[in-house]
Order: C-alpha cells, then sequence, then structure tokens
C-alpha cells in the first residue's frame, strides 16, 4: 500500500487539501455528483505524496472535464474526447509527472472512444478518472453509450435502441491492466481506489458512478442508494472472500465456469468456500466476469476489480531511447549530418 | 576492360528516367546512378515515381516504378521536364513514358521483355518495334534478360536470381553511356551484400558484363559527358525532402534545448518523416505513432504543455482531421510544428501526386478566428531549414506553425550542403522562470505578444491552459464580451508580429519591370528556371518566390507594386493568387494554374510568361 511510483518526484513537505485547492468557483449544479470526487481528489492528492508540481491534469469535453480549473494542478482542458491522446503526449514528454485524466462516458467511450481503447492497449502510465452518469449533461440530456437500453432521454424520446457498454468488460478488452468501480457517495472508496490507481504502473480506470441530478437523476439508485445498496453491492478487498449482504452473509462461488451467489450458513456454505478475490491476478478470467455481474441475480462489484503489472509505454519508450544513447555513433545533429554517404567538394 | 576512344558530347545538364515494373528494382538502380553521379561532382535532384498500389499487375501500365534523376555541370533546380534517357525495362514501362520522352532521346529497352501477352498487357495493339511510333528515338535495343543469364552461367545461379539481377546490366550499360566508373557500385555492393557475399560477386559481374556489352556494341557513337558542377565548397550528401524535414526538427530541438516530441500518423506522402525520426532515439527523440490523425496531434499539445518542441506531421486528408486540435494550441498558445506534405485533393485524391491545394486549408481550415503561422519549403534540402524555422518561430512566438511541403519535395531528392549546427540560428523559447512572482499565463511579452512557457513540474508555476477562452493576462476562463475581442486581436497581432523576425522577400531580377513572376512553395525549380531562361533572352521578367506566407514579408506590397505585371503561379486553382488579392487589392494581378498531380513544365510557364509581355 505504501510503495508508490518512484519516476515521480516526491515532495518533502507535507501537503495538505489546501495546496490544492483552487480559487475558482465551482460551476456543477449543486447535488452533482462532481462535488464529492473533486472533494476525494483534494484529500487523496497530499496523501499519495508528490511533489505539488509534478501533477498534471486533463480533461476532454463535457461536465466532468471542467475539473482541471476546480484543482490547483498544472492542468489541460483539452478537446472533446481527445484527453486520452493529450495525456499520453504529457506523459511520454515528461514521465517524472503524475498525469490524471478526467472524462465522462460520453468523452471517453463515444468520440474519444478510440483514444480510450488505444492508451488503454499501451498501458500509458495514467490514472484516468471516468465519471460516469449514463447521460450528457453539458448539452442537457442525451443518451451516451452508457445509458440503460431502453430509457427515454431527450434523443430517445421512445427509449434508446442501444446496448451500453460496460466500463469494466471494455477496459479488461482493451487488455486493462487496471479496473476499479467507485460509487459518487462513499468519498473513503473513492480515495482508497484512486491512491490504489495512483500507487498502478500503467493505466488506471477508476469509474466512478455519479448522478447527474439534472438529467439522469438517480441513475445509479437501484445499486448504490442506500435502501439497496448492502444486497446490490460487493465491496472489493483483494485477498479476502468476496462477500456482501448486510451481515455479510452472502457470498460468490465459482460454479463449474460460472460466478454463483450463495449463503454462507445455508446448504453447507463456509466463508472458507467463498472466492477469494485477487487484483493482482495477471489472468483477468474472474476479473472480467466480476466486472459484467449486476443485479438482479448478482450484486455489483466496486473497489479495485484489477491491477496487473505489466511493463508500462512511457518506462519502455524510456528504456529504448537509454538503450539508444548508450550504443549509438550518434550523439548530436552534428554528428547524424555528417553520417553515411557525404563527399568534400 | 578495352578502353575505345570515343568522341565526348559535352552536356550541361542530362535527364535520365529508369522504368519498369514495381518489382524490377528501378529505385535501387536510379538511386545507384545518382550516388555516382553526385560522387563525380554533379549536382542533381532525383524524384521516385511509384504507383500507390505497392505491387500492381505485371507488365501492366498501373505497375510501372520509376525514378528520374537530374544531373548538370550548374546549378539543378528541378527533377527535370522531359527525359534525355530512358530505361525502359518492359513494354508497359515504354508505352507510358514515352511522352516524357525528349524527340532524339536516347532509350535503352529489353527486348526479352517484349513478347505477345506483356506487348498486349502494356496496352499496345502491335510490338512497338515494328511500327513507326519510335522512329525519333535512338534505340538501344538489348536482350537484357538473356545477357544477364548468360553472365551468369559460370556461376551456378538460378534463373529467377538471375534474371533479378537484369537491372545491374541495364546500368551498367547506361554507365558506359556515361563514362561513368564501376568502383563505387562495386564497393556499394560490398557494404550492401555484406551478409550474403554470393550477391556482390553475382551484381558486380553482372553490372560489368553490362558496361562491356554496351561497349561492344557501341551502344552509343559517343560519350556523353556531364562534368562536375562548379558548386560552393563544402561537404555534400544527398538527402530527401521528408528526411531533410526530419533533420530539421532534430537540428531545432537540439538548438533549442527543448527535447523532440512527434505525435504522428502513417499517411502518404509523409511516413518517411515518422520512420526518419523513430530512427533517432539517440538523439533523444520520442517518437509516438499514434492511432489516429487527431491522437497525433492532441499527444502533441499534451507534449508541448509539458515542455518539448511538439510535432505532428500528416499530408492533406490527416491536416483536415487535425483541425479542431490546431484550434486548441492557437487558444492555448502553445508551440507546434505541423508538417503537412500536400499531396493531390480532395479526398484521399492523388495520394502519390503533388498539389498546392492546401494552402486555404493551412490559412483558414479552422473554426474560429485562428491564426496559425504559415511556411513553405522550395526544395528537398531546404526543408531542413525550413523545418527548423518552423520550430524556431513556432516556440519563439508561442504560436502554431504549420510547415507545407509536397510529395515532390518528400520524395524528391537534392544535393544538401552539410551546415553546421554552431552556424545556425538561436533559438531562445520564452520560457518562464521558477517561482516568479509575477507570471501568469497569458502575461505577454510586449514586442512578440507571446505568452511565457511554463512547464509542468516548475516550482510556482501551477496554472491552466484549454479550449475556452481565457482572460487576458491572468488566463482565468472568460466569457466577457470585450476580453474575446481583445483576445481574439491578440492572437491575430501575434501572428504577424512574427514579419518583425523574418527577412525581406527577395526579388530574383530587377526590382522593377514589366513582368514580376510570383510562386511559393514546391514550385520554385521550375518557376526559378522558366524566369531565368527569359532573363538571358534579356526580357524584363523577375522572379518572388515567397516562403513565408502567413505572415508575408513586410516588403510584400512594395515588391508587388515596382512591376507593371504580376503572375501568380500555383499547382491549385489560385489560392495564394486570392490571398495576395484579399491583402493587396491590386488590378495587374493574373494567375497561372495547374491541377493535374504533375509539375510545372519550364516551357509551359515560358509560353504564358512571353504571352503577358506581349499583350498589351
Amino acid at each position: 500500500m505504501d510503495f508508490i511510483n518512484m519516476t515521480v518526484e516526491r515532495t518533502n513537505v507535507q501537503l495538505t487539501k489546501a495546496d490544492f485547492e483552487s480559487d475558482q468557483m465551482v460551476k456543477w449544479c449543486p447535488g452533482c455528483g462532481g462535488h464529492a470526487i473533486l472533494s476525494a481528489v483534494e484529500r487523496v492528492f497530499p496523501k499519495i505524496g508528490y511533489r505539488k508540481e509534478n501533477f498534471c491534469m486533463v480533461s476532454g469535453i463535457g461536465c466532468s472535464s471542467r475539473f482541471p480549473y476546480y484543482v490547483n494542478t498544472y492542468g489541460i482542458h483539452g478537446i472533446h474526447g481527445r484527453a486520452a491522446a493529450i495525456s499520453t503526449g504529457v506523459k511520454i514528454a515528461n514521465p517524472r509527472l503524475s498525469v490524471w485524466t478526467v472524462t465522462g462516458d460520453g468523452d471517453s467511450l463515444a468520440i474519444g472512444g478510440n483514444h480510450f481503447i488505444h492508451v488503454i492497449r499501451r498501458n500509458v502510465d495514467l490514472n484516468i478518472l471516468l465519471f460516469n452518469n449514463q447521460i450528457y449533461g453539458l448539452t442537457k440530456g442525451q443518451f451516451s453509450p452508457t445509458t440503460p437500453m431502453g430509457k427515454v432521454t431527450k434523443t430517445s424520446p421512445m427509449g434508446t435502441i442501444e446496448h451500453p457498454f460496460n466500463i469494466g468488460e471494455l477496459v479488461i478488452g482493451a487488455q486493462g491492466t487496471f479496473f476499479a468501480r467507485v460509487p459518487d457517495n462513499n468519498i473513503a472508496l473513492m480515495t482508497d481506489c484512486m491512491f490504489e490507481a495512483a500507487k498502478h504502473d500503467g493505466t488506471s480506470v477508476t469509474e466512478i458512478m455519479e448522478n447527474c441530478i439534472i438529467f439522469a437523476d438517480k441513475a445509479h439508485a437501484p445499486v448504490t442508494g442506500k435502501d439497496v445498496k448492502d444486497e446490490t453491492m460487493l465491496i472489493l478487498k483483494s485477498g479476502s472472500p468476496m462477500v456482501f449482504g448486510k451481515n455479510n452473509e452472502k457470498g460468490l462461488i465459482l460454479k463449474d465456469t460460472m460466478l454463483e451467489v450463495v449463503e454462507i450458513g445455508k446448504n453447507g456454505i463456509t466463508i472458507d468456500d467463498i472466492l477469494v478475490h485477487d487484483q493482482y491476478s495477471q489472468d483477468p478470467g474472474i476479473q472480467l466476469m466480476l466486472a459484467k455481474l449486476a443485479p438482479p441475480h448478482f450484486p455489483m462489484v466496486f473497489g479495485v476489480i484489477r491491477s496487473a503489472m505489466y511493463p508500462t509505454y512511457d518506462d519502455l519508450v524510456e528504456e529504448q531511447i537509454k538503450y539508444a544513447k548508450e550504443t549509438s555513433k550518434i550523439k548530436n545533429v552534428d554528428d547524424l549530418l555528417n553520417s553515411g554517404d557525404t563527399w568534400e567538394i | 576492360m578495352t578502353k575505345k576512344k570515343r568522341p565526348v558530347i559535352e552536356r550541361e545538364e542530362v535527364v535520365v528516367k529508369f522504368v519498369g515494373d514495381s518489382g524490377d528494382g528501378m529505385q535501387l538502380t536510379g538511386s545507384m546512378f545518382s550516388d555516382v553521379a553526385a560522387i563525380v561532382g554533379n549536382d542533381l535532384a532525383t524524384f521516385p515515381d511509384f504507383p500507390a498500389e505497392i505491387r500492381a499487375p505485371q507488365n501492366t501500365v498501373a505497375g510501372v516504378s520509376g525514378f528520374q534523376v537530374h544531373m548538370g555541370s550548374s546549378k539543378i533546380y528541378t527533377t527535370g521536364d522531359l527525359v534525355d534517357v530512358l530505361v525502359a525495362m518492359n513494354p508497359a514501362s515504354l508505352r507510358s513514358n514515352l511522352k516524357w520522352a525528349k524527340k532524339g532521346a536516347t532509350i535503352l529497352t529489353d527486348t526479352d521483355a517484349y513478347d505477345d501477352k506483356t506487348i498486349e498487357k502494356a496496352g499496345y495493339k502491335q510490338n512497338p518495334f515494328t511500327d513507326s511510333s519510335l522512329d525519333s528515338f535512338n534505340m538501344v535495343k538489348a536482350p537484357i534478360t538473356t545477357l544477364t543469364k548468360a553472365s551468369l552461367k559460370d556461376l551456378g545461379v538460378d534463373s529467377k536470381t538471375a534474371e533479378r539481377s537484369k537491372n545491374m546490366f541495364a546500368l551498367g550499360m547506361l554507365f558506359y553511356i556515361f563514362n561513368r566508373d564501376l568502383k563505387s557500385s562495386f564497393k556499394y555492393f560490398e557494404q550492401k551484400f555484406k551478409k550474403k557475399p554470393e550477391l556482390i560477386e553475382i551484381n558486380k559481374i553482372v553490372l560489368q558484363a553490362g558496361y562491356n556489352y554496351a561497349d561492344t556494341i557501341e551502344a552509343l557513337e559517343s560519350v556523353i559527358q556531364v562534368s562536375a558542377a562548379n558548386m560552393e565548397k563544402g561537404r555534400y550528401r544527398n538527402i530527401t525532402g521528408n528526411v531533410a524535414t526530419a533533420w530539421g526538427l532534430l537540428a531545432a530541438a537540439e538548438k533549442s534545448g527543448r527535447p523532440l516530441f512527434l505525435g504522428s500518423y502513417p499517411i502518404t506522402p509523409a511516413t518517411e518523416i515518422l520512420m526518419e525520426l523513430s530512427k533517432h532515439k539517440s538523439l533523444g527523440a520520442k517518437v509516438f505513432q499514434a492511432e489516429d490523425e487527431i491522437a497525433g496531434i492532441c499527444s502533441a499539445i499534451g507534449a508541448s504543455f509539458a515542455g518539448s518542441l511538439a510535432c505532428t506531421t500528416t499530408s492533406g486528408p490527416g491536416l483536415s482531421l487535425k483541425s479542431e486540435a490546431i484550434g486548441l494550441a492557437v487558444i492555448t498558445e502553445l508551440p507546434l510544428v505541423i508538417v503537412n506534405v500536400q499531396r493531390g485533393g480532395p479526398s484521399t485524391g492523388l495520394p502519390t501526386k503533388s498539389e498546392q491545394s492546401d494552402l486555404y486549408q493551412a490559412l483558414f481550415g479552422r473554426n474560429g478566428e485562428c491564426p496559425v503561422i504559415v511556411i513553405a519549403a522550395s526544395s528537398s534540402e531546404n526543408c531542413f531549414y525550413y523545418a527548423y524555422m518552423a520550430a524556431k518561430l513556432s516556440m519563439e512566438h508561442m504560436t502554431p506553425t504549420i510547415l507545407l511541403t509536397d510529395g515532390y519535395l518528400g520524395f524528391g531528392s537534392a544535393l544538401f550542403r552539410i551546415p553546421k549546427m554552431a552556424d545556425m540560428p538561436a533559438i531562445n523559447p520564452p520560457l518562464a522562470e521558477a517561482n516568479d512572482p509575477d507570471y501568469k499565463p497569458y502575461k505577454r511579452d510586449p514586442e512578440t505578444l507571446a505568452r511565457q512557457w511554463a512547464i509542468p513540474g516548475t516550482e510556482g508555476l501551477r496554472h491552466r491552459v484549454g479550449g475556452l477562452e481565457k482572460e487576458n493576462v491572468t488566463g482565468v476562463v472568460s466569457t466577457d464580451p470585450m476580453n474575446h475581442q481583445v483576445m481574439t486581436t491578440m492572437r491575430a497581432q501575434k501572428v504577424e508580429k512574427v514579419a518583425d523576425y523574418i527577412p525581406d522577400q527577395a526579388i530574383d531580377g530587377s526590382p522593377e519591370g514589366d513582368l514580376l513572376v510570383v510562386s511559393w512553395g514546391g514550385t520554385y525549380g521550375a518557376v526559378h528556371s522558366a524566369v531565368s531562361e527569359m532573363q538571358k533572352e534579356g526580357k524584363s521578367v523577375s522572379h518572388a518566390h515567397f516562403h513565408y506566407i502567413m505572415p508575408l514579408p513586410k516588403n510584400t506590397e512594395k515588391v508587388l507594386k515596382s512591376f507593371k505585371k504580376i503572375v501568380v503561379c500555383e499547382l491549385n486553382s489560385g489560392q495564394f493568387v486570392n490571398y495576395l488579392r484579399m491583402k493587396f487589392p491590386m488590378p495587374n494581378i493574373s494567375q497561372f494554374n495547374k491541377v493535374q498531380g504533375l509539375p510545372f513544365m519550364i516551357n509551359e510557364l515560358t509560353d504564358k510568361f512571353n504571352q503577358l509581355l506581349e499583350e498589351k
């Protein structure tokens, strides 16, 4: 839990939330999930322990993407869908920066879908915070690639006829090395997952199930609502059995090739029969099944679903450059200009 | 080797073109021929002419690949219009290139390649040797394939390998015609085939056999001699425009101390820049092959924010895709070099052919008022200098810069006098200093109006930039109407002020007179040659070739107003001419245009200029 990437320079003073608070007015709607996410970020950044000048926030377009203006770090508010590409450039150019990409379901999964899958495939060491409110908020209420099928929105007056993406499935399908899912109403879990994301070397995607109070209010409530969450949310902890329910009386087991919900104490099931979560497993098989679980027959899982170790793109870039510098005869541009076939006149 | 005394015909310049099937090795043959010309001191320019398809059907016109060499004992400005010597390896290449051969040109062809099938495939109704279509040429018909095989008989080489080296037989014959030494080609084989020594032997034997055969049959009555050119002293190399562009960017990175980042996506004819920079990791170049054109430029914008000399390279359709992101670089006022190696458009258009039709796009092709610096290279070798200047201006003025080259410059090659890095102009980006208490993201240098570059990681300079309009000086998001007016004006004036830092527009010829010929970009060679021809005839014609397009040099209006007539020549329907008309409304600006994916021919230019001089 304490090891954090040493590429990024660490601060020698204890930073606090105040170090990251911006003087700009936060213009999200009152009750927007963004406020809680902002608070979690301001809490986790001092905890991560990097120099405050080494954080860089990058965003695309949409409600989520105003984020860089609301935290006091270096930041770029980019263009629609391109946050992942801009972030990639920042990180490759300077791997000593801790790069945080703030994006939404429309920004990353619709217009920016291509960049999203490729940044994940390359495993560039970035932290993507994906605010999933299942709607286009800034353009006032059109369906997005995560809007549940059949939902009535301003551009689907008879209900959508599209299959939504499951973000975890998409991330793992794109060879993702880190995926976490958190609700916006649990700042402690959000902070923990963001810390884990920072710790992970490679592209981390943290899906934050965010409430849009205006255009998709309570979209996540059937899962994350206080009244149901004991039965509908399973919070993962690596190394621990996957249990849920008011008294942790339910759990997941693997039966044949499928996950199944069981009750502990019934039909001879004990806690030892419950499947133990391994977020570090390189094989994504179980993690993928976990990412896809959803009510009514299963709980939805939250926390870090996957954080597998693989080389990062930016490390490999640096390695190749280091090797080339050590072995090449061409040390500067004069050498280059005079290399190969040249002659005197 | 027997040396007979042959009469020598001294030629100031000669154009040689090698054409054959895509797989016939014409690119290699042509570049070996031009290397030897360079070694003996000729100035030269070359151009590969290949189909868009990698391996089009054999023996068809669609599959013809060519390599043209223009060499001379005086300065060479173009890759040559019409061909003096054509090496055509099959009927299809002969048929498709005959129109480029001068009357009386020498044509060397492989008679073994002519049978009913290949003749028909080439689109000939009958064997061209049997009709009168070749009567006006000096035909050197040789059974090249048979002779190549025969020369290798003793080595026991299989017939496929033997057939594959027939291009070296043709090259050997050509070396005889031009009285060139074979030694340097032998040396080349020794280096190239170090790991396959048998190929060294094969190629040497075939090349020598071709030479000897031409000697035996006395292929030409006389030797064509092109003497060494009187070139500026110095160290030289051959370079293509795309490689020169890549090296110019590397040079600017070294000079400025800003590491090079390239974010690009493969696209013809710009891909070689991406490939070339990928090779130079030892110089710290970070090259990111992105998932698409947009990611290419967006990653570059990220790298620029992080303090790199950031570049993206593309061709027309790619520039279209990058338009929105260029706007982001404009409003964030970050340096960014965008190289557009132009090709024929619109859409996919003519990917391997050249045009100058992206000028409007470079100048205006974005939403909102979105000015950028636009400059254009004019020769393969000066792509180095203008890529360097694009980077210098972009960084020093904190403004994206579009460098326009084109397929002819990019693929073409020319001799390049190697500069010393110490002699290259200094590059001083306006870096903000750590903990500067007065730092404001949009505080500007009063001279250039450039804001400062505050690089992430630097203490005391945390700030945000972005695509939303910002308040002048503070950089806070602002929708204030008057502020938007101020910022729009600032962005435009910042680009206009670059005119204080670029040279005055030069005039080739008298600074006033009857006709001023104006051109820009890759047409320099042809237009220059046409104008000098007419100047030698005593005509009142001058030439102004523009490299700096946005902004224009400060004396542009004065230059234009010193002539009775002006003609602007471009490989588009009139984009630069309309830009000039917009800036300097003058009734006497006419235009000469061509949009065929082909360069200007010198005679079509002189015809037009003479006509203009004669008109009252």
